[in-house]
C-alpha cells in the first residue's frame, strides 16, 4: 500500500509550483511596491490604501458587485420555475431537457457572447423587434443592461441544473404528508419543497455570482468599453501597464469580497436550516 | 392549464438559450458583412476562415491543447488520486485544499498567478507551452474532483485482495483499481476537455508570441465586425454538438446492445 501512496507525491510537488506559488505570488506583489527586487522587498500597504481612496476605481468595484447581484438575482427569479418545472416533467423528457440545458454551457463562451453583439445591435434583431413594438430603436450595446442580459444568458443554466438536481432529489413523500395534513399546494411549495431545495439554490448562486463578478470579457464585449468591471481593471494592470502590485491588490481586494459574500450566502442557509429544525 | 403554462415557459427558456447560437449559425452563411440584415446564402466567411492562417492556426491550437491537456491531466489527476486515497490524511487534506483553491478561484485570479510565475522564472517562454501547462494545470482538480469520490466507495482490501492473490502493484492497479473507478475517469476527462476549450481567460493571460486559442481569437476579432468569426463559431458548435450527442448515445446504445 506504502507504495501506492508514493504515486501521490508528484502532484504534490506540481500543485505546490502550479497552485501554491502563484498564490504567494499575488500576495507578496499585493503587499510590495515597484522595483520587483526580492533583496530590498519592503512590505507596505499602499497599494490598498490606493485604491480605497481612488473615487474612480471605488465605483468600478460598486459597479462590479452591483451587476454580479443583479445577474444572480435574475437569474435565480428566471431560473428557479424553469427548474421546477423541468422536475415535474416525464422521465424522459427529463433527460431531454438536461441536455439541451447543457448543450450551450459546452459552447464556448466567448462565441455565445459574440453571437449576442449582432443580435443587440442597433438595427439588429432585438431593435428591430423592440421597433415593431413601439419602443425602440434604443442602444443596446455599451449599456449596463445589456451587460446584464448576456451574463443572464451566460450564467442561467447553471443556476437551473443547481437546483433541477436538488428538486428531484427531494421524497415526494413529503408532499403527500403535506396534503395529507391539509395543507394546499401553494402551503405545501413554501413549507416544503422551497426550504428544501436551498441548498440547490445557494449552489446555484455561487456558480452565478463568482463568474459574474470577475469577468472582464462580457462587459468588453457587450459593454464596448463604457461598462468598466474590476475584472477589465485586473487586465488592464496586467496587460497594458504591467503595474503587477497595483493588480495583485485589486486581485486580492475582490477575492476577500467574493469569499465574504459566498461565507455570508452558506451562513444565511445554515440558519435558515437550524430556524426550520426547530420549527 | 397549468401543464400548459409551464410547457410554455420552459419552451421560452428554451429559445432563449438556443436564438444566438442559430443566428449566429444562419448568419455565417450571410451575402454581407452585416450582422443583422440576411442578404443571400454564401459560403464566402468560410471559404475566409479557410485561407485566414491565423483562423486555422488558432483552431488548430485549440483543440490540440484540449486533447494534449485531457490525456495528460486524467492520467496524472488519475493516478494522484489513487495515491492519496493511501496516503496520510494530512496530505489528503492539503492537497483537497489545494484543489479547492484551484477550483474556487474566479478565473482571472488563477490566470495573473500563471502569468505572473511564468514571467518570472523565465525557464520557458510564453506561448504554446505555457498555455499547455496553464490548461493542465487547471484540469487536474477537476479529474480529481471527479475520480475520488469512486475511490473512496471502493472497498479498500481490494488492492490488497488482489496482492495476495499474487497481483503485482502493476497488476492490481490496471485490472482491479482502474477498471472499478473509470467512470469517474472518463466523466474526469470530459469536464477537463470541455474546461479547456471553453477556456478564455487564463489562455488569455498566459499566452504569448502570437499563440492563440479560438476564444482569444474571437475576442480579439471581435473589436471590428467580422463575419468569419461566425464560420468559426458555426464550427465549434457543430463539433461539440457531435461530441456531445456521441457521448450521451454510446453508451445507451450499448446498454440495449447488452439488453440483447
Amino acid at each position: 500500500m506504502k507504495k501506492f501512496a508514493r504515486m501521490a507525491y508528484p502532484y504534490a510537488i506540481w500543485a505546490i509550483v502550479m497552485i501554491v506559488l502563484p498564490m504567494l505570488m499575488i500576495l507578496f506583489y499585493a503587499f510590495s511596491t515597484q522595483g520587483n527586487d526580492v533583496v530590498q522587498v519592503r512590505l507596505t500597504l499602499d497599494n490598498f490604501i490606493y485604491f480605497l481612496t481612488e473615487p474612480v476605481l471605488l465605483k468600478v468595484l460598486a459597479t462590479s458587485f452591483k451587476i454580479a447581484l443583479i445577474t444572480t438575482v435574475i437569474c435565480v427569479l428566471i431560473g428557479y420555475p424553469a427548474a421546477y418545472f423541468m422536475a415535474k416533467l416525464g422521465n424522459k423528457y427529463q433527460n431531454l431537457m438536461m441536455l439541451l440545458i447543457t448543450l450551450p454551457t459546452w459552447i464556448n463562451m466567448l462565441v455565445r457572447t459574440y453571437a449576442w453583439l449582432g443580435m443587440l445591435q442597433s438595427g439588429g434583431l432585438f431593435d428591430t423587434v423592440l421597433g415593431y413594438l413601439g419602443i425602440g430603436p434604443k442602444q443596446m450595446i455599451g449599456t449596463e443592461g445589456a451587460v446584464i442580459f448576456v451574463m443572464v444568458y451566460n450564467f442561467l443554466p447553471f443556476m437551473i441544473l443547481q437546483i433541477y438536481s436538488q428538486l428531484i432529489k427531494m421524497d415526494t413523500s413529503y408532499l403527500e404528508a403535506a396534503a395529507d395534513l391539509g395543507a394546499d399546494r401553494v402551503q405545501s411549495f413554501w413549507r416544503v419543497t422551497f426550504p428544501l431545495s436551498l441548498p440547490g439554490v445557494i449552489s446555484g448562486i455561487t456558480l452565478v455570482f463568482l463568474p459574474a463578478a470577475s469577468t472582464f470579457q462580457i462587459s468588453q464585449l457587450i459593454g464596448q468599453g463604457s461598462v468598466q468591471l474590476i475584472g477589465n481593471v485586473i487586465e488592464n494592470y496586467f496587460l497594458t501597464t504591467g503595474d503587477w502590485n497595483k493588480g495583485s491588490a485589486i486581485s486580492l481586494i475582490m477575492a476577500v469580497i467574493i469569499i465574504i459574500s459566498m461565507y455570508l450566502t452558506k451562513k444565511a442557509d445554515k440558519e435558515s436550516a437550524g430556524k426550520r429544525r426547530a420549527v | 392549464m397549468k401543464k400548459i403554462f409551464s410547457k410554455f415557459y420552459l419552451a421560452l427558456i428554451l429559445i432563449f438559450f438556443y436564438l444566438p447560437i442559430l443566428y449566429t449559425i444562419i448568419f455565417s452563411f450571410n451575402d454581407s458583412r452585416s450582422l443583422t440584415v440576411f442578404k443571400g446564402f454564401s459560403l464566402q466567411w468560410y471559404e475566409r476562415m479557410f485561407n485566414d492562417r491565423n483562423m486555422m492556426q488558432a483552431i488548430w491550437y485549440t483543440f490540440v491543447i484540449a486533447i494534449l491537456a485531457t490525456i495528460i491531466s486524467t492520467i496524472v489527476g488519475t493516478i494522484a488520486s489513487i495515491g492519496l486515497s493511501k496516503s496520510r490524511k494530512a496530505l489528503q487534506l492539503a492537497i483537497e485544499q489545494v484543489n479547492n483553491l484551484s477550483v474556487m478561484n474566479p478565473e482571472i485570479v488563477t490566470a495573473i498567478g500563471l502569468l505572473m510565475l511564468f514571467s518570472s522564472f523565465r525557464v520557458i517562454e510564453k506561448g504554446f507551452l505555457t498555455l499547455l501547462l496553464a490548461h493542465i494545470a487547471f484540469c487536474i482538480p477537476y479529474v480529481m474532483l471527479s475520480v475520488s469520490p469512486k475511490l473512496r466507495s471502493l472497498d479498500p482490501n481490494l488492492a490488497e485482495a488482489a496482492l495476495d492473490l499474487g497481483a503485482t502493484p502493476w497488476q492490481a492497479l490496471t485490472k482491479v483499481i482502474v477498471p472499478q473507478i473509470l467512470p469517474g475517469i472518463v466523466s474526469g476527462a470530459l469536464i477537463a476537455f470541455t474546461m479547456s476549450i471553453d477556456d478564455f481567460v487564463i489562455s488569455y493571460f498566459v499566452t504569448g508570441n502570437g499563440v492563440s486559442n479560438i476564444s482569444i481569437l474571437v475576442y480579439s476579432m471581435s473589436k471590428r465586425i467580422n463575419p468569419s468569426i461566425n464560420a468559426v463559431s458555426t464550427l465549434v458548435i457543430i463539433i461539440i454538438t457531435v461530441v456531445l450527442i456521441l457521448v450521451n448515445i454510446v453508451p445507451m446504445l450499448r446498454k440495449k446492445k447488452e439488453v440483447a
